[in-house]
This record gives C-alpha cells, structure tokens and sequence, in this order.
C-alpha cells in the first residue's frame, strides 16, 4: 500500500535552517545538513528545503549546498526559493535535488512548468502554491505570501496540472504558523479537482492534526517546520501515533 | 570498477553518492569500453521513454547494453527501457524484458509517488529485505508482471517492482532513494 509521506520543511538563509513564523519573525534553527541527516535518520518520508534568501548571488551557495545534501542523505527531495529560469532547474537537478518547487515564477511565467516537464519530467515539476482566503475564495499569492495576485486557487491548480506540473506543495496562510490544524476544506477541494498528488502544508500543531488530513482528505503528505525544528513532536512519536491510528505510514 | 550510464537522464549524482556511500568506487561514462569492462553496470534513468531511448540509439549505446556480460541494474526508467515496447511515445524499447510497458489508468493519483511495500521477492536482490519493507516510487507508467517479475508492487494495479533476465537485473523503485532498506538492496547487487 502507498504511505501518507511525512516531510520536513527546512528554511534556508545563508546557508542555514530558519523557520518562519506567519512568514515574519524569523528564527535561528540550525545546520541544514545535520538537520536534513537527523530527520533521515528518525524516519522523515522525504525533505524540502526553501530557500528564502535566494538572490542571484547566492544561488552558487545554494547549489553547492544541494550538492552536500546529495552527498548525505539517502531519501528524496526537493529544492524551491527563487528558482526563475530552466537553468536555475537544471543547476539543482545536477547537483542531486530529485525535484524543485516553483512558486512566484511560475505564476509570472507557467511555460516555466511545461518546460520543467519537458527536459526533466512532470515527476521532479513540484509547484508550490501560497493561498489565502479572501471575500469567499482561495487566492494565490506570491513572493513568499507578501504579494497577493487575482489568480484563484482553484483555477491555478488546474491550470498547472494541465501545463505539467507533477505535484502541488499547497500552503494555507490562513493556517500556516497558527499550529491549529491543516487546512482541511481546501486541501480536500484541491486533492479532489487534480489528479496529482498535493502535500498539505500549514498549521500543524498536533500529532491529532496529521491523523485529521490522512482521514479527512486525499493529501498524500503532510508537511511541517517548526514542530520538527524544534522537537515539539518527533518524527518516531508521530509516526508511532499515525501508524496506532491505523494511517498507513512507512515505519523504519 | 562500477559503470554508470551516462545518458540525458536527471538525477544520475543520487546514484553516484550512493556508491560512494557503500564505499565503491564508480565512473559515468558513455564509452562503450569503460561500459563493459565494469564488473557491475548501473542503468540509471529519470526522464521520458522515447528522448532516452533516441539518445541511446544515436550514441549506439542499446547495442553496448544488451552486450553487457557482468551484472547491470536499471532503475525506474532504466527498468522501463529494458522492457519490449513503451507507450511513452510510442516507444520501442531494448528487449530485455518480454513486457509491454503502460501508462497508469487515473483510478487513483498518477505518478505513483512515494513509499510502498511489494510482495513475491525472489532472488539474490532482496537478501535481508522484506516484504514489508517500503522502496521509494515515483513514476506515471509500470511494466506488466511476466515470469522475470522478481518482485510485485500493487498500485491501481499489479506491475513489476523489480525484474531479472540472467544478469540483466532492474528495479522501478529507486533503491538510491529508499533509505537503508534501497542501500541493503544495492549492496546486494554490487556483491552477485
């Protein structure tokens, strides 16, 4: 049977681990590679790393970064923050990144999606959606949820299944950094429109809210920061928890 | 020495650090030298059927793998272009594998990604592994099981997990990416 995959998500500022709180506040949390072999080792199903400094004259750190993450760990994952162009793609790809997650530039140019597809495949094309709710809708939003667009979630999310996209990382703002549970309503109403898998992300404070998301909606991964940053909830304790509550979870 | 293929598949460094990890030494190359005087072959491969099969066909590297005499391992779209035919653009493929190679119908999430367990493991290939035991997938098409099916995946559907045909071995799991459990099972094919 397939698992529910459960990932960390590691914010990365110059080459280091931070964790942002409703995307301000943001907080020192250590060496990304000694995080990244930690989480390895305790079971994590598969590792995002977002790079939140991403300016052009960082990008070399970045790649050299995703380099020593291949070197080390033995599980898939995936690089997103400031990845514009196909080069950028392909630089990350070559340095072992098994997917990368696009966000702002995608939404500015969704060419970039079916181009992913094209030269790497829709399997390593994550796209990663920031969405609040707004005046009855779901809208999405870009550079790291500061700019609101007058896209629709619920349109984008066909749009990119469409164009190739081959996974969504779907972040309610709304939840994200309240620790009251995964915006279940809208990870439902996107799992259900698209035929791709969609990692609910945003709001997880609980062991309970990860049994909710598995029972409740069709995600196939639930995704958190801080609450594995900071020890809150072990990976082993939750996935102990998980599997007890009869999720199908992979057990190390 | 360990070959890996090189071809215009992505991620072929995964597989590379995974050796490394194991303490095996290995180069990537498309010489057809290096390539069959390796005593084990590594047929990588992430990407789309018919570009890598054309690739291989204008380097003449589909002659250079079914000469190869020492072990090789394909892994998830190498498994796939070992196979008769892909329905990935229509593609004729290498003829290792007597199976035809098919697209997932929609009944659930395609690709099938992420961790799953098989069943019916045979072979040297899956010494210290069980059942139980969940390998890392991601992939939108799946080989047909046939009598060189060495292990059984169900998604949707029954497919090969993994196939063998004499020293021709292959995998649609990514043992470099299914943490300890992958690295057992590349262990054991660098020690046949």
């Amino acid at each position: 049977m397939l698992k529910k995959r459960i990932i960390p998500c590691l914010d990365i500022r110059d080459g280091r681990t931070v964790k942002g709180i409703n995307f301000v506040d943001i907080t020192d949390a250590g060496d990304p590679i000694e995080l990244a072999k930690r989480y390895v080792e305790q079971g994590a199903d598969e590792l995002v790393f977002l790079d939140i400094t991403a300016t052009v004259e960082k990008r070399k750190t970045l790649v050299e970064l995703v380099t020593h993450i291949s070197e080390e760990i033995n599980i898939p994952f995936t690089v997103g923050g400031g990845i514009n162009t196909i080069e950028d793609v392909s630089a990350v790809i070559k340095a072992g990144a098994d997917k990368v997650s696009v966000n702002s530039a995608a939404v500015k140019n969704p060419d970039l999606i079916t181009q992913i597809a094209n030269e790497f495949g829709s399997q390593c094309c994550v796209v990663a959606i920031d969405t609040n709710y707004e005046n009855g809708d779901w809208m999405v939003y870009v550079h790291g949820g500061r700019t609101p667009t007058p896209i629709k979630t619920m349109d984008w999310i066909k749009q990119i299944e469409e164009l190739g996209a081959g996974e969504i990382l779907l972040t309610s703002m709304n939840n994200d950094g309240t620790k009251s549970g995964f915006a279940l309503e809208l990870t439902e109403e996107v799992s259900k429109s698209v035929n791709i898998p969609v990692i609910a992300s945003g709001g997880a404070g609980r062991k309970d809210h990860f049994k909710t998301l598995f029972e409740t909606t069709h995600a196939s991964a639930g995704l958190a920061a801080s609450i594995f940053h900071y020890g809150e909830i072990p990976i082993p304790e939750l996935k102990r928890y998980l599997l007890k509550e009869n999720i199908a979870i992979r057990w190390t | 020495m360990i070959a890996i293929i090189k071809y215009n598949a992505g991620n072929i460094r995964s597989v590379q650090n995974a050796l490394t990890r194991l303490g095996y030494e290995s180069i990537i190359t498309d010489d057809k030298d290096e390539i069959l005087n390796a005593s084990k072959v590594i047929f990588p491969g992430v990407g789309e059927a018919s570009s890598a099969m054309k690739y291989l066909k204008d380097k003449g590297l589909d002659q250079v793998i079914l000469s190869i005499k020492n072990p090789m391992l394909g892994i998830c779209l190498g498994l796939q272009l070992m196979c008769n035919h892909s329905e990935e653009g229509d593609t004729k493929c290498l003829g290792i594998f007597n199976a035809e190679v098919k697209k997932f119908p929609p009944k659930e999430k395609v690709p099938h990604m992420g961790w799953n367990s098989f069943s019916d493991l045979k072979g040297e290939l899956f010494k210290d592994i069980k059942a139980d035991n969940d390998m890392y997938y991601v992939h939108s098409y799946y080989a047909e099981t046939n009598e060189q099916t060495v292990a059984t995946c169900n998604y949707i559907l029954p497919f090969s997990s993994a196939m063998q045909n004499n020293n021709f071995y292959a995998t649609q799991f990514h043992p470099e990416k299914s943490a300890d459990v992958g690295t057992q099972l590349l262990k054991n094919f660098l020690e046949l």
